[in-house]
Parts: structure tokens; sequence; C-alpha cells
């Protein structure tokens, strides 16, 4: 799809994480479906290695 | 095993249990209780930093055992040393707010028939001036003593004729009914005196007789402490599965939160709790409520109360969670957080879906969502009473904890 062909209908959006974005586009009328998504265990390095480690004992 | 296979055998305990009310004797009798021992709600804490609510049910327990004859000489004995804090849950027991159990009170012994183990919970008092919210005043004690003298002993009669109230339907029933078992319990406590009905009046007579009918009608939550058991009596037989993720146990003493996790076993993993937010009754604010109190989140660990929201919008609103739509919200968020759904305990409006059910601490950790409980709110002060209801989550930190603890025991 050309961006004139893009830019030319009203956009469709699907916002993920933050909701602050999709409530924008809510308040001027545009319609947003909204993910409630979050980095896993909030992007902290030392619990991620800690899942991992009981994560990869169920691929056993 | 793997983390799978034990997360598997730890659901497979939960949704097996059979809870079933067979008895009403004192403490010393159903648990051993010692002279001297105060049980309290939560993971173990030392008295200096007790709540007030706390420390005003055990100078309440003192003096109704006559091991102090006032407030001053209960003092001085804790002081000295003569009183031993122990968490009820190290004695296989519950109990809501405080939590207080001593030997001569009388408790609720529950046996779960699939796998053995047993469970205790003292009677509930009613509301206003109770034990449990830190209330130790004449009326209060010459309650405990009715109960202890003429209520618990012919409850006991009752049930040992009955032949022991199965409570999985029951509760079952109740959920249908709109209860969730933690801030509503009125379908559930009418469930339980229909079922008591027939063989109480063959025990009990006269003025007794009366009196007892009169206190069961008149408390709408006089099932909680049955629903904590008959959750006390599940979730124990969690403890001790080695790998498993799963929340066995979550208990509150008024500082700290505490969590038990299947593959650890009695270890607790605790954080500094938080304090409810949600109703307040009139004349009371947020600046009156205790921080988090009470055993009574034993419920939400088998995906009842905050986790089964969806079951009970009256209770959603009392909470102050909204109606019916952030209702159905809340246990939908709970179902990322657990591993299955109660074959027994459904949801008629989301679709007669089972409750959610099997807390999973990678998930918690994984998504940030940590568990929702409803609560009542005891004021700040002993003996103020319930001054509201509300929602209260359980602090991340427990979880982490654990999962430290699990990824080193997993080597």
């Amino acid at each position: 799809m050309s961006l004139e062909t893009a830019l030319s209908k009203p956009p469709r959006v699907i916002n993920i994480g933050l909701d602050v974005f999709a409530l924008e586009l809510q308040a001027a009328g545009v319609p947003v479906i909204h993910v409630d998504w979050r980095p896993p265990a909030a992007g902290d390095p030392r619990l991620l290695a800690l899942l991992e480690r009981l994560e990869g004992d169920d691929e056993e | 095993m793997t983390v799978r296979a034990a997360n598997a055998e730890a659901l497979r305990r939960l949704l097996a249990a059979e809870p079933v009310l067979t008895d009403c004797v004192s403490a010393v009798e159903a648990i051993g209780l010692e002279p001297g021992v105060v049980l309290h709600a939560g993971p173990p804490i030392g008295w200096q930093v007790m709540c007030a609510p706390v420390q005003g049910a055990i100078v309440g327990a003192l003096r109704y055992e006559g091991w102090a004859s006032s407030e001053a000489d209960a003092l001085e004995l804790v002081a000295r040393g003569g009183v031993r804090l122990e968490p009820c849950h190290h004695r296989g027991a519950v109990g809501p707010m405080a939590g207080i159990i001593t030997r001569s009170m009388p408790v609720f012994v529950l046996e779960n028939r699939a796998f053995g183990n047993r469970a205790c919970a003292t009677i509930n008092e009613g509301l206003g001036r109770v034990l449990r919210f830190g209330a130790n005043d004449e009326t209060v004690l010459a309650r405990l003593a009715w109960l202890r003298d003429e209520a618990g002993p012919l409850l006991g009669k009752a049930l040992r004729r009955s032949g022991g109230i199965e409570l999985r339907t029951l509760m079952a029933q109740a959920l249908q009914m709109g209860d969730e078992m933690h801030q509503r319990n009125v379908a559930a406590s009418s469930l339980f005196v229909r079922a008591l009905l027939p063989s109480l009046v063959r025990e009990g007579t006269g003025a007794a007789l009366e009196r007892l009918t009169d206190f069961l009608a008149g408390n709408d939550q006089f099932f909680l402490n049955l629903a904590m058991a008959a959750a006390k009596a599940a979730t124990d037989s969690l403890l001790g599965i080695p790998g498993s993720t799963v929340v066995a146990a979550m208990a509150r003493n008024g500082a700290e939160f505490g969590i038990r996790v299947a593959g650890c076993g009695a270890r607790w993993f605790t954080a500094p709790v938080n304090t409810p937010e949600g109703f307040f009754f009139p004349g009371f604010g947020p600046t009156d409520a205790n921080p988090d109190l009470g055993d009574s989140a034993i419920v939400e660990t088998l995906g009842l109360g905050g986790m089964a929201m969806a079951a009970s919008p009256g209770a959603a609103r009392f909470v102050g969670a909204g109606g019916v739509a952030e209702a159905l919200r809340i246990t939908e968020e709970m179902r990322e957080i657990t591993l299955g759904e109660h074959p027994y305990f459904r949801i008629p409006a989301q679709g007669d879906r089972g409750a959610p059910v099997g807390i999973d601490v990678r998930r918690v950790v994984t998504t940030g969502i940590t568990p929702l409980i409803n609560t009542g709110i005891a004021g700040r002060k002993a003996g103020v009473g319930q001054v509201g209801a509300g929602v209260v989550r359980a602090p991340f930190g427990c979880f982490t904890a654990a999962l430290e603890a699990l990824a080193a025991d997993d080597g």
C-alpha cells in the first residue's frame, strides 16, 4: 500500500502497551483497539534470568 | 520432576480437595494448644511490631483465658516472655483479622477427605466490637465465654449428629447465588444453617437453642471462617511438592504479607503489606484504615474472594471496586496469573467458567499482576472494629522472593 493510499482513509489503530496513546486517540474520535501489554517481569534482567531457569525446566 | 509436572500435581490436589465440616471442639482438643500459646494471623511476627488491633486482641485473649486479670497484667505477662506467639498457619488453623486463637476457644474442625489432612478455624463472632478487630471489653469477653460454654459445644453436638457437612457443594452453590465468600457470605451462611438445622434442633433446647439460632441468623459473615478453613484444608495438601511454583497460602499480620509456595514447604516469603482501599462506613475514612490484616486471603488462594469477583457484583460494589463490568474484568485479570479453573466453583456471568485457581509465582512475576484480595478494613485503633471494606493487592515482593528461592532450589 502506498503512502498516499494509506493516508487517504481514516486510520485504524492498534495500540500496544501504554494506554495513554489509545486514550488520546479515542478522545480525538479515532477508533482504536488497545492491547494491555507489558514487558515480561517489567524488563528486569535478573528476574528474567530466574524465570528462564524455571521455564527451561518445563522443556526437559 | 519438572516444574510443569509439579504444578500439575499441585493443581490436581487443589481441585480434588473435599472439605467436610465434622466438629466444633476446643483448640486444645483440636490442635493441642498449650497454655501460654497465642496464635495470630499471618506470617510470624513479634509483639513490638504488631499493629494495635492485634495487640488489643491478644490482651483480650489473655484476660479471657484467665492468664491475666487486667490489661496492665496482660502487658506485663507479654513483656516478661510469658506468652508464645505463633501463626495460626503453623498449627493447621486460620483466623480472620487478628486471628487470635487460644486453647479454650472453640474451633471448627474440617477434614479434607481427598487427602486426609485437617484444618481449623474459630467461630465468627459477628460484627461490631469483637476480638478479631482488637476489642477486648467485658462484652467481648462475655461473648467469647458464651461461645466456649454454650454455642461451641452445641454446634459440636449438632455437627457430630449430622455426620459432617460437605462444604465443597455448599460453596459451589453459594458462588452461584452471588457470594464470593470473602466479603459476601450471606448465601453460604444461609445454606450452612439450612444444612445444620435438622441436627441443631434435635440437640439443642430452650434458651440455649434460641440464643444460638439468633446468633446464626444475625451474622451474614458467619460462613467466612468456614470458607477459610475449607481453603486451608485444600491448600495445605500442596505443601511439599518439589519444584511446584503454585501458591499454597497467602496471609497478613498487619505489618507483612506472607505467601507459602508448594515447592518450598512451610517457608514464608514476605513483604510489607499494603493498606486496603475501598468503601468506608459513615464517620470513617482512609486515615482510619489499618494496614492489611488476617488469614482470610486463604480464600483467594483457592480462587474465591477477589479472584472470583465476577461471581459477586454485590461484593464488588460493597468493596468499592465498581459494578458488574469491573467485577468481570478483575476475574479475567486473575486468570492471567492462574493455572486452572475450578471444576466445582463456577461463575454464571462468565459462561459458567470455573473460578481462576492455582496462582503461579512465575506468572505473577512475568505479568506484574498480583492477586487481588477482597477484605474488611479494620480500624487502626484497637477495638474500633470494622471501618469499611475494600480491595488490596498482594505485594509483588513476596513473589520475587519466592521466585528466587524456587530458582535456587532448581539448582
